[in-house]
């Protein structure tokens, strides 16, 4: 209890089946209820995003013979964000012969999370993560091969085995294509009725069940009611709550906010991912931050100079006046440690005054030893793409100049709360991918979220959402139903309130205003003061964004700054929740450092005994408080163990 | 710096549309083009004036979502480029720079800068898949793919479907794109049943969505931001020939 939350009761069900983790999921699946197949087009299911949770969900189940509506609110579902994932995906292949098995996935994901994700889930991941390439190679994804044609793998950001497939430094677009094309070929045949410009707005609740959405479209600004059978939220992750992130710039959390203002539990929202290599800042028109894959870390050496307020360009200064900060103090693991603590090691010695670059804000990821190892064309080969997207950004040669790299805002581990079957705590409502708290823990390692995405979409929701709609089909819902009504009448209200206020700030002032708060306070490191201190803070800029913000035009047409007003209001409620949740979790788990939880020598210090559980959070109005009810983590087998990558 | 820019303004599919001059000052050269744009954004809103409608999203080169002709150049003067990633340093102080949507029959113009680009979602609809259900799929080393072959295919398929390469053409023509698509999915073993009903039903799908024909200007590579060959296109004629005889 607290001034600023109330303590809720526990989550007593997490609906995960007991006994022996090898079987959970088999186990599941047969006693999950089935739908004939002759009553399945009598169903209707609503997915809104078309990412790699949503557009692999959306084909499978009209591949089942599920009538689905899909909405999108990019102009074609093969745009959504997954595109941009570079590094690769991984599975319990074991293609290399390295040791590598589905028992040690669950083990490295279950350990890399920090002891912050439910068992039974991430075996399950670890155990479907096989199905997703076989399902990928025969979509004809074309991965990255081996002379004698078979899958080439490499390792990947804190592993010690190669599982890692990949396309280039593209293989989220490659997959997400794949799941597109499995989509199109769906809308051709009319099992998917594809809404593309179109934003969910609200969530339609009838008598407990998730039964519809409410819509906007994007270009004639018409408000519509789309009922279903159940609704699956794909909707991508709310990094962008920090407006400088690596996230498209329309990412939003305003589906998934909805549907926790009608009852859904907000999971673990402090838990963000802050990925090591983006590159840094250049100045105050910066709108995003843009990720190189961490892969280079393979090969590059990160550095900075040894003292500081060294200002020499980095070719004058000479090697015993480098100091390879990450070598040093992880001689076992090196350039190789897990993004969380890369990402903090890297703040440390900027805070320390040796950071490089404008405004001091970026560290040295040096190929120069590479190049001369390998030679420039191994170099090219492998990172050819990188290199040039690092060099069209910063004009920078990075054959010749080290890059510059600083920490960003790359992925968000919170979100809804859901039970085993992906379902939230509101019946027919499930959510998939990025959007729900998710199988990642405190830390997600690299190449997970593209395999959490796939194995949602393509096998575990599928399966999942079959066992509810075997009660269906359910009573028609009405147009005119007071709760349909009601979803409507209150999205048009909002909707004319953003443009009535007519005040004399633009709604990204505000966005960036709230995200850099959110930056200084609720990132890398928080502290008890500052949460407090940022919780005041955004209350102050939402009353004032209610008063002052300008948003031009009209409701009736197609107006990207009433889109974008409807996204931070949204942001600015999730980002106080946010800053609750990382006030309330005392301790350093993850990627975040609490400065009040820390081993004599600076590392992380977790605390399992108070906190080794998923916080997920009830609504409150804003200024009120919201109840945090726990689900307890049991760790029967991968037993809690501090992280040591020294 | 300072530059002008002149951006067609459209309000609707019905309006006529026109050229209207913007001084946008104090322009960082590390700015994005569409950064550029967001501060002239921040200014007419707070002017009271309607901003340029355009579109965008990754702003990182990968989701195609952006797209416009800069000074009559698809993506503008850089090559291998999406407009997200033009940076205002290949610019100069007091520059005038044209900015205007792509232009096609295919592509009809919904607001200022945003075009509605559902045609190619209809020619991939027509066959730019592989039929394979979810959980029929077999072990993925059960079919081993040269590596020469599984390269080629993926560098076909890094095609982002931004559309440049309609916009540029003379004949506002799409083989490229559909190109890259039959020559992705052609190389692979798996491509190989549905090669012939692939060829045939997305070249149909793009004569009825409206796209031109190809006359091999090659405009359509030049401008390509992934450097799509032109040689794709020389393929996908040889598939449809193919395709034809066996009908």
């Amino acid at each position: 209890m607290s001034d600023l939350w109330n303590d809720g009761d526990p989550i007593a069900d997490a609906a995960a089946p007991d006994g022996p983790i090898e079987t959970r999921w088999q186990r599941r699946k047969f006693g999950a209820k089935l739908v004939n197949p002759a009553n399945r087009r009598k169903l209707t299911v609503i997915v809104v995003g078309t990412g790699l949770a949503g557009g692999s969900a959306a084909a499978t189940l009209a591949e089942a013979g599920y009538h689905v509506k899909s909405y999108c609110y990019q102009d074609s579902p093969r745009r959504a964000h997954s595109i941009a994932a570079q590094g690769g995906i991984n599975a319990a292949k074991n293609y290399r012969n390295d040791g590598d098995s589905i028992y040690r996935l669950f083990y490295d994901t279950v350990k890399g999370g920090d002891f912050r994700a439910r068992e039974s889930n991430v075996y399950r991941l670890a155990e479907v993560s096989v199905n997703i390439i076989d399902q990928c190679v025969a979509q004809g994804v074309p991965f990255a091969r081996e002379y004698g044609g078979l899958l080439d793998n490499r390792s990947f950001g804190g592993t010690q085995v190669s599982r890692t497939f990949y396309a280039r430094g593209q293989t989220g677009q490659q997959l997400l294509l794949g799941a597109y094309q499995a989509m199109e070929r769906q809308i051709g045949l009319g099992n998917i009725e594809m809404n593309a410009r179109h934003e969910m707005l609200e969530l339609i609740v009838v008598d407990g069940k998730a039964r519809g959405i409410v819509v906007r479209d994007l270009v004639t600004g018409e408000i519509t009611t789309e009922l279903a059978d159940a609704v699956v939220l794909a909707s991508g992750g709310y990094g962008n709550v920090f407006f400088l992130s690596t996230n498209a710039k329309g990412c939003n959390v305003t589906a998934s906010w909805r549907a926790h203002r009608k009852g859904a539990l907000f999971a673990n929202p402090c838990y963000t991912q802050i990925h090591p290599t983006c590159i840094p800042e250049s100045g105050t028109h910066q709108s995003k931050l843009t990720l190189m894959s961490e892969s280079l870390r393979n090969d590059g050496r990160v550095w900075v100079p040894s003292r500081a307020g060294d200002h020499r360009a980095p070719g004058d200064i000479g090697e015993d006046e480098r100091d390879y900060y990450l070598e040093r103090i992880y001689p076992s693991f090196g350039n190789l440690v897990p993004r969380d603590i890369a990402s903090r090691a890297a703040k440390n010695v900027c805070d320390e005054g040796r950071g490089v670059g404008p405004g001091g804000l970026g560290v040295y990821l040096d190929f120069a030893d590479a190049i001369g190892r390998l030679g420039r064309p191994a170099v090219e080969a492998k990172y050819g793409n990188l290199f040039e997207m690092y060099q069209r950004i910063t004009g920078e040669d990075p054959y010749l100049v080290p890059m510059r790299i600083y920490p960003a805002v790359h992925y968000t581990m919170g979100g809804l709360w859901v039970d085993y079957d992906l379902q939230s705590t509101i019946s027919g409502l499930f959510v998939v991918g990025e959007a729900n708290f998710s199988d990642h823990g405190a830390n997600r390692l690299g190449a997970s979220a593209l395999m959490q995405g796939l194995a949602d979409g393509y096998f575990v929701l599928p399966t999942t959402i079959s066992n509810y709609l075997a009660a269906g089909p359910f009573e028609k819902v009405r147009d005119d139903h007071p709760a349909v009504v009601d979803a409507r009448s209150s999205v048009r209200k909002r909707l004319e309130r953003f443009l009535e206020i007519d005040g004399d700030r633009t709604v990204d002032s505000f966005h960036r205003e709230l995200g850099h708060i959110m930056w200084e306070c609720c990132g890398m490191e928080r502290s008890e003061e500052g949460l407090i201190k940022a919780i005041g803070l955004i209350r102050g800029l939402r009353d004032e964004f209610w008063q002052r913000v300008k948003v031009p035009g009209a409701g009736e047409q197609l107006n990207q700054n009433l889109e974008k007003a409807g996204r931070v209001a949204d942001f600015f409620e999730l980002a106080e929740l946010m800053c609750i949740d990382a006030l309330h979790r005392a301790e350093s788990a993850g990627g975040h450092f609490r400065a009040e939880s820390q081993t004599p020598d600076g590392e992380a210090l977790r605390h399992d005994d108070r906190f080794g559980y998923v916080a997920a959070w009830e609504y409150a109005d804003p200024d009120g408080k919201p109840t945090l009810h726990k689900e307890q983590l049991d760790f029967e087998y991968v037993h809690p163990s501090t992280r040591s990558y020294k | 710096m300072d530059i002008q820019v002149r951006v067609w303004r459209q309000s609707g599919p019905s309006d006529k549309g026109r050229m209207v001059g913007y001084d946008v000052k104090d322009i960082s050269p590390d700015a994005s083009f569409l950064e550029m744009l967001d501060v002239l954004n921040e200014k007419l809103i707070l002017d009271g004036d309607d901003p340029v409608a355009f579109d965008h999203d990754c702003r990182e080169g990968i989701c195609g979502m952006c797209g416009m002709m800069i000074n009559g150049v698809a993506h503008g003067p850089e090559r291998a480029t999406t407009t997200c990633q033009l940076h205002m340093r290949h610019f100069k102080d007091g520059d005038v720079i044209d900015v205007e949507p792509w232009r096609a029959a295919a592509f009809p113009v919904v607001k200022d800068l945003v075009v509605d680009r559902g045609a190619f979602d209809s020619i991939i609809q027509a066959g730019g898949y592989i039929t394979a259900p979810t959980g029929a799929a077999p072990d993925a080393h059960a079919t081993a793919v040269p590596k020469k072959d599984a390269d080629a295919a993926f560098e076909a398929a890094t095609c982002i479907g931004c559309g440049a390469c309609v916009a540029a053409c003379p004949n506002g023509s799409s083989m490229l794109f559909t190109a890259a698509k039959v020559a992705h999915l052609g190389l692979m073993p798996q491509g190989q049943p549905e090669r012939d009903t692939r060829v045939l039903g997305m070249l149909q799908a793009q004569d009825d969505a409206g796209f031109g024909g190809c006359t091999n200007a090659g405009e359509c590579t030049t401008v390509c931001p992934k450097g799509i060959p032109l040689t794709l296109i020389g393929r996908l004629n040889s598939d449809y020939r193919n395709a034809v005889r066996k009908r």
